[in-house]
């Protein structure tokens, strides 16, 4: 088949588009002011390890609130019958529609002082939570925006689990715990890892959330980068360091992630 | 492998063809790109401009100075007109930002004189106009609410009053932030000892870690404080008057630690696409009677003796727009510093921002 | 069993109370007859009214859709042609490519924003200088220069849309036979037409269920949007951006009312008439029954053990 022609014009497509700005980026974040080889935007990287240890904190709490939260929806989903299946599905991608900034501008109006859950909370005779401008409110709007991207994958997954495979063991005299714990969840183990890759890197590089929910009380690694570029420190090499260094300690966790996921998955099966 | 070099050279070419398409595509349109700060105009006068002249406006807002001159330093975004501050002015000039104002093409330019309100010494900047006509200027001060501020507010101190705890509103960028600081301690604005900006900044961070602020804002200021959000904070006395407007329980005073006196001017680019639509754009925004709109709308001082005539008497004489002479007197321009004391500010301000909050 | 049915539909529907409750704030309160985002004063059409004089508004919507549009359609096409370039190809390069193919969509989207925006600004001084010297020869005085606007925008998103179509047609063709195809040749159809004929319908669902994800992806940008975009133009979501930084009007809580009840309309009528399809005709192939499910894997999410 001489099919493979199609490919090349996306490849020279890739090679413009996602490698030579990656590249670009290495090469600013080597290099100084003055466009010399330095490595001073490194070395001077240990002034912002409190904002690494923030955000990699936040997006890990995030990360594991939207496992607990979406690991059981896309199992219950994926038990109910397809009609439900189809309208919950639908209601999960819908909410995406909205423009995101809108809907976490609107957990403000929710959250604040005088917010509607404050208000609620009086009006049932509780006393008001204190969580606008904390780190809470940012856990919150990752949460909210990001719990998506972990049912769908983890859903998707399940879904195709073979039924016979779970009547098998049933028929073999396991019960249900057993079942989820030796044939679902370690079926279900590649969804898991896609789903927490796709929640902990947005959440760990956002700096709209934090904008907007943390007012400007946290600093996250997003906000930091995005005021190298755009904001109120212009420096693009320090910044186009920190996304380096950002992303490196990123593949590292993942590659951990896979290297621990995969041998659990093994390990179960074997 | 002929099929392949096809492919090659056709996605080459398609690449070039539309970046150079973009580039020449603009010109048959009649533009201006605008660069203001947010809550800085009358958006009608936009339309009447475009009414008036034919010309398109881009209008595009930023929201410190300092993002406005990062946008501009990255390249890739041309703006024909933006409305930097005094200091920022001076670095831009410093720097090779800003081109030489035409002034035959801005008649209107004539009217404007800061002389007129005794705030001549803030045009130390660009001393006779050449990169800038100015287009308001102001002054910083405290608002805060009347109902839930229990100690008078008379200085910078009721920012760092503990029975505000938990309601206070500070600036989100460091020279005004840090400012607040110096000036509570009775440094000057433009300090280069780095002691000085360091003590400031300590003091922003103790009361950071005391719980004592709620959040750092720029214009999110005027829903926090209309809506009884939070309590007090700094803020420039034109937008003050708009949310007194709109909340009459606010209420606004001048430090007695004095504080600062601004100018906001027009300035073109050395990169804009569109110099004479700039100019235009900026002859329109001189004449007298779209300074009054657009005083009106912003609540800021005007800089024309032509447009102050026009103004109601209660605006006229609002002590709160045109200051008396003793505040005047107090009050000190931001001025460009050095560019090692920049970089000591972007770093300072990184530590405070960085610091934990208390509770 | 009952009991176990009513916990579980407890749950979702508390996980919808959760991912609804900020969209039913807004819908809300773009009738509020006031400005204010927590006080209710009464009922109005005021804002609605507003939305349609506002120019700026109504020009970042047609950006916004333009964009989308555009992006979607140039990634169908080229993304469609990449996956079968890919599926042809030995297994080493595929899964380089497809790795490549896999960055925009785990990359952070601050990274790739800022990535691109570097990009296109240097591709603009090499231009510049490249006009120079052009003009130089030719004794011309075009401008030649990328400025950040509308193409790099489209390019930008262009950039982070074909993956996803590329991720979802990929399964589809796996499952392909490939014989198919030859067979079709065989009894002597053009390979084009064979195409048409034979490939296309087997995939259809992968590239319509790609397409609605790049285009909603494309709606719901921001960061990438905000670095690549420049001084020219603005979508919906960086005028709500810069809205954020003092007070949203409730105008863009009524344009996005607007929008999406249009989509919701739209999911509607698709799902009625697929399911009258699903009636007369054993199968759907409609773009929500890429969504749904039952059917074997089309998910367009980057796994990275693929």
């Amino acid at each position: 088949m001489k099919k493979r022609g199609l490919a090349i014009p996306y490849i020279i497509w890739m090679a413009i588009f996602v490698v030579s700005p990656l590249i670009i980026v290495i090469i600013y974040a080597f290099t100084n002011e003055t466009g010399q080889f330095s490595l001073e935007h490194f070395q001077g990287m240990g002034l912002y390890s409190g904002v690494f240890g923030t955000s990699f904190f936040l997006a890990f709490v995030a990360t594991a609130f939207c496992l607990l939260i979406g690991y059981p929806l896309a199992y219950v989903l994926s038990r109910e019958s397809p009609n439900v299946r189809k309208i919950s599905l639908i209601l999960i991608m819908l909410p995406m529609w909205m423009n995101f900034l809108l809907r976490t501008y609107a957990w403000m109006s929710i959250l604040e002082s005088n917010g509607f859950l404050n208000r609620f909370l009086v009006f049932i005779g509780l006393p008001p939570l204190h969580i606008i401008n904390t780190e809470a409110a940012v856990v919150i709007g990752m949460i909210y925006n990001f719990l998506p991207f972990m049912v769908l994958p983890i859903y998707s997954v399940i879904i195709k689990i073979d039924h016979k495979v779970i009547e098998a063991a049933q028929d073999l005299g396991a019960n249900s715990i057993v079942v989820f714990r030796r044939i679902i969840f370690p079926l279900s183990l590649p969804g898991v890892l896609s789903g927490i890759t796709m929640v902990f890197i947005p959440s760990v590089s956002t700096f709209v959330i934090s904008k907007l929910l943390g007012g400007g009380m946290t600093l996250l690694l997003g906000d930091l980068i995005e005021t190298q570029f755009l904001g109120n420190t212009y420096n693009p090499h320090l910044g186009s360091a920190i996304s380096l260094v950002m992303m490196a300690i990123v593949m590292i966790c993942m590659a951990v992630m896979h290297r621990f996921g995969e041998g659990e998955e093994e390990a179960v099966l074997l | 492998m002929k099929k392949r070099l096809f492919a090659i050279g056709i996605t080459v070419c398609m690449v070039f063809l539309l970046a150079f398409a973009s580039g020449c595509g603009k010109g048959s349109e009649k533009v201006v790109n605008v660069y203001n700060w947010g809550e800085y105009i009358d958006e009608s006068v936009l339309k009447l401009f475009e009414k008036r002249t034919g010309i398109h406006v881009n209008y595009n807002t930023f929201e410190t100075n300092e993002s406005m001159y990062a946008a501009l330093k990255n390249g890739g975004s041309n703006y024909d007109v933006i409305f930097p501050s005094d200091y920022m002015i001076s670095r831009m000039i410093a720097e090779n930002m800003l081109q030489p104002i035409d002034y035959q093409n801005i008649p209107n330019a004539s009217k404007i004189n800061l002389k007129d309100f005794n705030v001549q010494s803030a045009l130390s900047y660009d001393p006779d106009g050449a990169y800038s006509v100015p287009y308001a200027w102001g002054t910083v001060g405290i608002i805060y609410n009347t109902k839930t501020v229990k100690n008078p507010v008379t200085s910078w101190g009721g920012l760092f009053d503990a029975s505000n705890k938990g309601q206070i509103l500070m600036f989100n960028n460091a020279r005004d932030g840090i400012g607040i600081a110096l000036k509570y301690l009775g440094y000057s604005l433009n300090t280069i000892n780095k002691e000085e900006i360091k003590k400031a900044t300590d003091l922003l961070i103790d009361q950071k870690q005391k719980g004592l602020v709620q959040a750092y804002v720029m214009d999110q200021i005027f829903e926090k404080m209309i809506g009884g959000e939070a309590a007090i904070g700094p803020y420039y006395a034109g937008d003050a008057l708009t949310m007194i407007q709109e909340n009459p329980d606010l209420a606004f005073c001048y430090p007695k630690e004095g504080t600062n006196l601004f100018v906001d001017a027009m300035c073109i680019p050395k990169n804009a696409d569109n110099k004479e639509n700039a100019g235009a754009f900026i002859n329109f925004m001189c004449d007298p009677e779209i300074m009054v709109m657009n005083a009106k709308a912003t609540g800021y001082a005007v800089p024309s003796r032509a447009a102050y005539e026009l103004l109601d008497p209660e605006e006229q004489n609002s002590k709160l727009i045109y200051p008396d002479a003793s505040v005047l007197k107090n009050c000190e321009i931001y001025k460009n510093l050095p560019q090692d004391v920049n970089a000591f500010y972007d770093s300072e301000w990184s530590r405070l921002t960085m610091a934990k909050s208390g509770s | 069993m009952r009991k176990h049915r009513v916990g579980s539909r407890l749950f979702i529907g508390l996980i919808a109370l959760f991912l609804y409750a900020p969209i039913v704030v807004l819908i809300v309160f773009s009738f509020n007859a006031t400005k204010s985002r927590t006080l209710w004063a009464g009922f109005s059409f005021e804002w609605y009214i507003k939305l349609f004089q506002d120019s700026r508004i109504m020009s970042a919507c047609t950006t916004t859709l333009l964009v989308a549009v555009l992006a979607t359609l140039i990634a169908m096409v080229v993304g469609t042609a990449t996956a079968i370039g890919f599926s042809s190809m030995k297994k080493r390069p595929r899964s380089f490519f497809l790795l490549l193919n896999n960055i925009p969509l785990i990359n952070a989207d601050i990274i790739t924003g800022v990535s691109l925006m570097l990009l296109f600004v240097f591709m603009g001084t090499a231009l510049a200088g490249f006009g120079r010297i052009i003009n130089h020869m030719v004794g011309t005085s075009t401008g030649f220069h990328v400025q950040l606007g509308f193409l790099t925008l489209l390019l930008a998103h262009i950039t982070f849309d074909i993956p996803y179509v590329i991720l979802s047609i990929t399964p589809k063709l796996r499952q392909l036979d490939k014989n198919l195809f030859e067979a079709a040749q065989d009894l002597g159809a053009p390979p084009w037409q064979s195409f048409w004929k034979v490939v296309l319908p087997e995939i259809r669902p992968g590239i319509f269920n790609g397409m609605l994800i790049a285009f909603t992806m494309s709606i719901d940008d921001f960061v990438i949007s905000y670095f690549t975009a420049g001084s020219g133009v603005s979508t919906l979501a960086m005028e709500i951006y810069s809205m954020t930084r003092k007070r949203i009007s409730p105008e863009i809580n009524a344009i996005s009312t607007l929008l999406f009840l249009i989509v919701l309309l739209l999911l509607i009528i698709i799902n009625i008439r697929q399911v009258r399809q699903d009636k007369t005709n054993a199968r759907p192939d409609t773009m929500l029954s890429a969504i749904d499910t039952t059917e074997e894997d089309s998910a367009p999410y980057p796994t990275m053990n693929a």
